[in-house]
């Protein structure tokens, strides 16, 4: 409660918490398929059809219901995103966490292979991973996953470095501490304020990576809706049917917007440095 | 009027609104022209703040100064309030006028650039010298702060000069303009005692070089004795007793002040040491330490081999008995912290053996040796709740939290005289003194024979120091616990120890009777330990200035110290004959 209040009395919070909060609700509908209308279901009698009160947002070449299908898209990206940015998160502490631990010559391997991930474009990366596997929701679930690990892996590893030197850690060994608590209950409890920052901006990454996917046709594949899908629809009727391309286009830039600037947020509120400031 | 600075209802506050949040609370002073004031005062009284306030550096750390005004004469003879000054016009007095001093002189250092070039600097920009002109005013400065060897030294980054040279070199750039005041911040707290007094001293004689006035701030009232002409004792933001020097130390007015001059521990040469333990024949120690040695390799580069070893702690050996203080003392680099880390496991020992009582080699989680941190803010997990950080040993050992080990932990915590409530609580909601108590009910939580306390009491404020001493003490004598006190306090360590073992460059220079060895140290290094404590006893007390440092612990590869040659002087007091 007391960081709901936290986030809502900080003004790019409140923006951005607010964002997040609808973004999440209009993804919950569309994936539980609570749209206005079928989101596959084509009105041949109403295509490319503009805005009204039948149809919010217009329909598109087929007559689908453009507002339906932007809302299944929302859902879709947000599973995309939230599964890539879990499984990344996982991955990039656990491997961020036993490099700082156990240092020397697995901190090396470990860390000489994020450098060479994060030498590459994030989508370019992404691009050949999917090259490699074949399109597909998953895929690129696994693909937008395996970009971003790097970032998670760095932002453990720095902090659990110090925390490592801290006397605490220093006690619990004294007192013959296993491992696993050492890391879990000393290390890890320790990171969570760096790591809540770095998973919501992470989102705005991925739900940018996941729209440009789907965008070159590499993402979520048709019928099924996704934003960038839309995007990539609407580029021969730009003019003809401007809502095609505005509608989700808006969608991207203000979701992208609200992570932001709740990750901005976060990292004002959780640092103790600017924490102790404001208190 | 004749006063340098006039300092009056100064009110300074920090925050959003500096007004509720105020700091200092109207501190009133005057200061002439040669003359040294002391700000006495603990954690939180508000004497830095009123410090940083005089060159308006507060403004840069959140503070704002709301009320009151600080009159400095100028050289001209005009009088300027600083409350009300431009910054461009602070920027002109700052350095050229107020120079100052701060505690850590490690990162008070640009660590990139030669400290030849940080003092120029000051030249260049106060006194508008530039090339050779500035470089020679540099060497100056270093010979006037009695650094040896200023030419070559003008060359050497930070890095490659010890604690107490840095500071020297600070003092050498707060000088470089001839400022007519000089503020030191706790100049000599990170420092070892003997550099201490060598900073003490070297002060001491520039101000009467030089006629400059002098705020020094301090936690130690034993410290200002040799230095200060008047002194100001502060608590929670105001100044609660003011004079003379000598008015204030012999005739303390103040509760405070009474407080502070008694919780002080007065080192007495050995005439305040424990006698209320004495070994028994045939008694098995509670800790035995045999021939331990600690090497570090020194890491050559990827293609060539190990360049030779930091001999850390060279063959040290020792025993403790049960309910007997042995106290370890040294400065830094002595390896009484890795003497004590070893012990521990937390340091992996080139050679040695430990036994505790029960006959058993200890290994790193032995649950007979506990011990106690130096930093109580950084020995507890901020983000776990009390009750979690004392299950830890319990947990680490193979235990579970029963209702019996919480019965435990209330008991323990009502102990060390801490309230009930506490184990719903998390740590920053406790003062560093009670952290500390954290930390000793955590360390008892397996009932150990051997507690090694690391600097247990040194980050703490006198009086809460004076307080876990006493605790520390009863425990000891509730329990029988052994402990292994690590300081390099001497007074605080007079105050707890039955056995004193001096530790230089790794090994043990003197061992034996606490009484003993502080009444009549033998080793030279003792001595000048001992003689560099501050006291205000020792008021008028001249300190030599002595620029010896201690010798490099790296050794070529295979290096092996000659055998140590022992004399003895008494039954239980020994030192090393010196070659």
């Amino acid at each position: 409660m007391g960081m709901l209040r936290a986030i809502f009395s900080h003004p790019s919070g409140r923006i951005g918490g607010t964002i997040v909060l609808i973004y999440v609700v209009v993804a919950v509908l569309g994936l539980f398929d609570l749209t206005p209308h079928n989101p596959l279901q084509q009105y041949r009698i109403d295509r490319l059809h503009a805005p009204s009160i039948v149809y919010w947002m217009g329909t598109d070449l087929f007559g689908r219901d453009v507002a339906s299908r932007l809302m299944k898209g929302v859902g879709q990206s947000f599973l995309v995103g939230v599964s890539a940015v879990a499984l990344a998160t996982i991955a990039g502490t656990i491997l961020g966490l036993t490099a700082a631990w156990f240092g020397r010559l697995w901190d090396g391997l470990v860390m000489r292979i994020m450098d060479v991930l994060l030498a590459f474009p994030a989508i370019l990366l992404a691009l050949l991973i999917i090259a490699i596997a074949g399109p597909g929701t998953w895929t690129s679930v696994a693909a937008i996953a395996i970009v971003y690990t790097p970032i998670f892996t760095r932002v453990v590893r720095g902090p659990a470095l110090s925390i490592k030197s801290r006397e605490f850690v220093d006690a619990a060994r004294t007192f013959g501490s296993s491992k696993s608590y050492i890391l879990t209950r000393h290390l890890l409890l320790n990171l969570v304020a760096p790591l809540t920052v770095q998973v919501t901006l992470a989102l705005a990454w991925s739900l940018l990576t996941e729209a440009g996917l789907s965008f070159l046709g590499l993402g979520t594949q048709p019928p099924a809706s996704s934003l960038g899908l839309m995007l990539a629809d609407s580029r021969n009727l730009m003019e003809t049917a401007p809502w095609l391309l505005i509608f989700p286009a808006i969608a991207i830039m203000i979701s992208i917007l609200g992570f932001n600037l709740l990750g901005d947020a976060l990292r004002d509120i959780l640092d103790p440095k600017t924490r102790s400031r404001t208190a | 009027m004749t006063s340098l600075l006039s300092v009056s209802n100064l009110r300074v506050g920090f925050g959003h609104d500096p007004a509720k949040n105020e700091i200092v609370k109207g501190v009133s002073f005057d200061l002439a022209a040669g003359e040294t004031m002391a700000i006495v005062g603990e954690s939180g009284s508000g004497k830095s703040v009123t410090a940083l306030s005089i060159n308006r550096l507060v403004d840069f750390g959140g503070g704002k100064i709301i009320g009151g005004s600080i009159k400095l004469t100028r050289v001209d003879g005009s009088v300027l309030d600083i409350t009300e000054a431009k910054e461009p016009v602070l920027e002109k007095i700052r350095g050229s006028e107020i120079g100052m001093i701060f505690q850590e002189p490690m990162t008070s250092l640009n660590p990139v650039l030669s400290i030849g070039t940080q003092i120029e600097e000051s030249f260049r920009l106060h006194r508008g010298l530039t090339g050779r002109q500035a470089t020679a005013a540099a060497k100056d400065a270093l010979d006037r702060v009695r650094i040896p060897d200023a030419t070559r030294r003008l060359n050497y980054a930070p890095n490659q000069l010890s604690g107490g040279m840095l500071q020297r070199v600070m003092i050498a750039t707060a000088l470089a303009c001839n400022p007519r005041l000089l503020i030191a911040d706790e100049p000599t707290t990170a420092l070892d005692v003997t550099v201490q007094a060598q900073i003490m001293a070297l002060l001491g004689e520039l101000k009467r070089e030089t006629g400059m006035a002098m705020i020094f701030i301090t936690h130690d009232i034993g410290l200002v004795a040799g230095i200060a002409d008047q002194i100001m004792v502060m608590q929670a933001g105001q100044a609660v007793e003011q004079g003379a020097l000598s008015e204030v130390l012999d005739r303390p007015q103040h509760p405070y002040t009474q407080h502070l001059l008694s919780a002080v521990p007065h080192f007495e040469s050995g005439r305040a040491a424990r006698a209320d333990f004495s070994r028994k024949e045939k008694e098995t120690p509670a800790l035995d330490v045999d021939g331990l040695v600690v090497r570090f390799k020194v890491k050559g580069s990827m293609f060539s081999r190990a360049q030779g070893s930091v001999h850390a702690v060279e063959n040290v050996g020792f025993d403790l008995m049960p309910g007997e203080t042995l106290a370890i003392v040294g400065e830094s680099g002595s390896g009484k912290s890795t003497t004590a880390r070893a012990i521990l496991g937390l340091v992996k020992p080139t050679r040695g053996r430990f036994a505790t009582h029960k006959g058993s080699i200890t290994d790193a989680t032995d649950p007979a040796t506990q011990m106690v941190f130096q930093n109580p803010y950084a020995s507890l997990n901020p983000r776990l709740r009390i009750d979690s950080i004392l299950a830890e040993p319990v947990i680490a050992a193979g235990g579970r939290v029963t209702n019996e080990t919480r019965e435990k932990m209330k008991a323990l915590l009502k102990r060390v005289g801490l309230p009930e409530d506490s184990l719903e609580r998390y740590p920053h909601q406790f003062s560093g003194g009670q952290r500390q108590r954290l930390c000793i009910a955590r360390a008892l939580m397996l009932n150990p024979s051997v507690v090694v306390l690391d600097e247990a009491v040194s980050a703490l404020d006198v009086s809460v120091q004076a307080k876990v001493l006493e605790l520390l003490v009863d425990l000891q004598k509730e329990y029988g616990l052994a402990y292994l006190f690590v300081s390099h306090d001497m007074a605080v360590v007079e105050r707890i120890a039955h056995r004193i073992a001096v530790l230089y460059a790794g090994q043990i220079v003197e061992i034996g009777n606490a009484a003993s060895v502080l009444s009549n140290p033998q080793h030279s290094y003792t001595k000048r330990l001992i003689s560099a404590v501050p006291s205000i006893d020792r008021r008028n007390q001249h300190f030599e200035i002595d620029t010896r440092q201690v010798p490099s612990l790296v050794r070529p590869p295979g290096f092996e110290p000659p055998e140590a040659q022992w004399r003895e002087f008494g039954p239980d007091h020994r030192a090393r004959a010196e070659a």
